[in-house]
């Protein structure tokens, strides 16, 4: 039911990627400008956009002694990661990769941000870059496994790894529906691996930015969007994962699939001005200690309606 | 790109990583050459499934083995260094043995 | 295509593997290693075993930026600024020696060894064959590969820490909330 993209399609990916990042990141400043009683005009929609050509024409920050190699390779490393992890996203009945993996590709690609936001943090050779990124390797040691175990929910409810076929193994209900600690679970685990809304501790004011403290100039619009491509790529997967794909009535999938995406998107954003951001201790036994036998039950529920009623629960 | 070549590359690596086991005095950087002597094997065995039987499963699953082997090697490795730096506040093979009374 | 990949791949594995013992910031040294890891995990995916491919991808990102806290931790010149007072290696000589013997015995083995023909056609989904062979035919070695990661999870849980249980509840385990340095958590 999901066909394969043309191979020239994969130059589409990353441009409709920051397209709905670009509109999540607008929705955030219309929520800011609302909150802080601004009057609402079109600067405020497409303030993004004015931060981002502010950002391309800064200069560089250069500390002492800094590994220029490390610190580019890692703050080049979130938006590629980001763009990679979205190759597998089918976009209505389209996908551009049709990859037999496609669930674990996303996890493998969405890990490579561990390895750019430490080297981001590193490379500056300034003391709270680099516990910015220390912050964020604590906190992917707490959400990755709940992350996993709920990635292996929703392969294991359509009996297959490839995406296409989680897709259509949700024609008669979403997995959002008879998962939802799965669901829940990989919402959270997007917030954290965009290190946005409540798990924004890596780059936390405490720490003046945390990973973003040494950077300016083009260096900081590459972690800045990077964050926002992170959380619409996991939104985006969401959609397939759990929301059931572009299936729906009346409109084009595709259509479907870009309703999806930007309400996962406009629920994240609304959210993550009400959520406080939480520090890694409070949240690290918390994750170890619950949510992995939660989603380990609930992938244990998912296994047993598969093996008794092939699949579908109701 | 035959078995041979593959096994070249396989052989290449676990020898760069026994040189590494070897000449290393830090513990860590032993532990670095043991990783890579560990995926010279996983690129050997997964060469192996490959071209001589694919029909078994028995080559995908000695590479799962190795990984776990990397997994835990890796695991217990730093937990045995972090409990010798408690112990004596030393960090390198030559160091440790020298303070022996 | 796959030739040209395939030679990329192995160069790149193999030049960023003895990268790792040539370059003097640790943080270097560590990323070297993931990316001789990524090419191998290229290679495995090359050689047509999908999930294994990306699954060593995956672990070893996660693995090696685990490793890179330690190295920064334990090796004195983290960063490789500064001059380098001590060596930081020995019988260079030897190791060398031992190292190029075990490559030559195991290329000439790779070349000469009378390799049997290929056992039957690729199966079409290897993710579904080693599935079921874990679950089936090797359930024993899934079981014991259970246990050993158990087993290294506790011990390595209890190499490392310098406190007990007696330093966590007090004399009699009976006091709540335990006595831990870092606050937060569920309290137990």
């Amino acid at each position: 039911m999901v066909a394969s993209a043309p191979p020239w399609a994969v130059v589409l990916v990353p441009v409709i990627l920051a397209g709905f990042a670009f509109a999540a990141a607008a929705a955030d400043g219309i929520f800011t400008a609302r909150a802080a009683g601004v009057r609402l005009t079109g600067a405020v929609a497409a303030a993004p956009l004015a931060e981002v050509a502010r950002l391309l024409a800064g200069q560089r920050r250069a500390t002492p002694a800094a590994d220029r190699v490390l610190w580019r390779s890692g703050l080049i490393a979130v938006p590629v990661a980001a763009a990679l992890a979205a190759v597998v996203i089918p976009f209505g009945s389209v996908t551009v990769s049709r990859m037999s993996v496609g669930v674990v590709w996303f996890n493998a690609m969405e890990v490579l941000t561990w390895a750019a936001v430490w080297m981001a943090g590193w490379g500056a050779n300034a003391t709270l870059g680099l516990v910015g990124g220390y912050r964020f390797v604590a906190q992917g040691l707490a959400y990755q496994l709940p992350l996993m175990f709920a990635l292996i929910c929703a392969a294991a409810g359509a009996q297959s790894l490839n995406v296409a076929q989680v897709v259509t193994a949700q024609a008669h209900l979403w997995f959002a529906v008879w998962m939802p600690a799965a669901f829940a679970v990989y919402l959270a685990a997007v917030y954290a691996f965009s290190f946005l809304g409540p798990f924004s501790y890596p780059a936390g004011r405490d720490l003046a930015g945390g990973v973003m403290a040494e950077l300016s100039g083009p260096d900081r619009l590459m972690l800045q969007a990077g964050r926002w491509l992170l959380l619409t790529a996991g939104a985006g997967m969401a959609v397939p994962l759990f929301l059931g794909g572009g299936a729906g009535p009346l409109l084009p999938t595709w259509v479907w699939s870009a309703v999806k995406t930007l309400a996962v998107l406009a629920v994240l954003v609304w959210a993550r001005r009400r959520l406080p951001t939480i520090r890694a201790d409070r949240y690290a036994e918390v994750a170890w200690v619950v949510l992995i036998p939660l989603t380990i039950v609930q992938a244990l529920v998912v296994s047993l309606v598969v093996l008794t009623r092939g699949g579908v629960p109701l | 790109m035959t078995l041979q070549l593959f096994l070249l590359l396989a052989a290449g690596l676990f020898a760069i990583g026994l040189y590494g086991a070897l000449s290393q005095q830090a513990i860590v950087m032993i532990m670095m050459g043991l990783e890579l002597m560990l995926n010279g094997v996983i690129v050997a065995a997964a060469a192996f499934w490959h071209y001589l039987a694919p029909g078994m499963a028995s080559g995908q699953v000695i590479v799962v083995v190795v990984v776990v082997a990397m997994a835990v090697e890796m695991a217990v490795g730093f937990a045995v260094t972090t409990a010798i730096f408690r112990a004596r506040d030393v960090s390198m093979t030559d160091e440790a043995a020298g303070l022996r009374r | 295509m796959t030739v040209a990949l395939f030679w990329g791949l192995a160069v790149l594995a193999a030049a960023s593997g003895f990268l790792v013992f040539r370059l003097a910031s640790m943080a270097r040294v560590t990323i070297a290693l993931l990316v001789s890891f990524l090419a191998a995990g290229g290679l495995i995916i090359l050689l047509g075993l999908a999930y294994l491919g990306v699954v060593v991808i995956l672990m070893m990102v996660i693995e090696m930026i685990i490793m890179a806290a330690f190295m920064i931790a334990y090796m004195m010149q983290p960063a490789g600024l500064g001059p380098m007072t001590m060596s930081m290696s020995h019988n260079q000589r030897g190791a060398a020696v031992i190292s190029v013997a075990a490559f030559v015995l195991l290329g000439a083995g790779a070349f000469l060894a009378p390799w049997p023909h290929r056992a039957g056609p690729a199966p079409g989904s290897p993710t579904f064959q080693l599935g079921t062979t874990i679950m089936g035919p090797q359930m024993l070695t899934m079981i014991i590969l259970g246990l050993v990661l158990l087993a290294a999870m506790v011990g390595a849980v209890v190499l490392a820490l310098n406190r007990g249980r007696y330093d966590r509840f007090g004399d009699d385990l009976k006091q709540r909330p335990p006595a831990d340095p870092a606050r937060g958590g569920v309290g137990r």
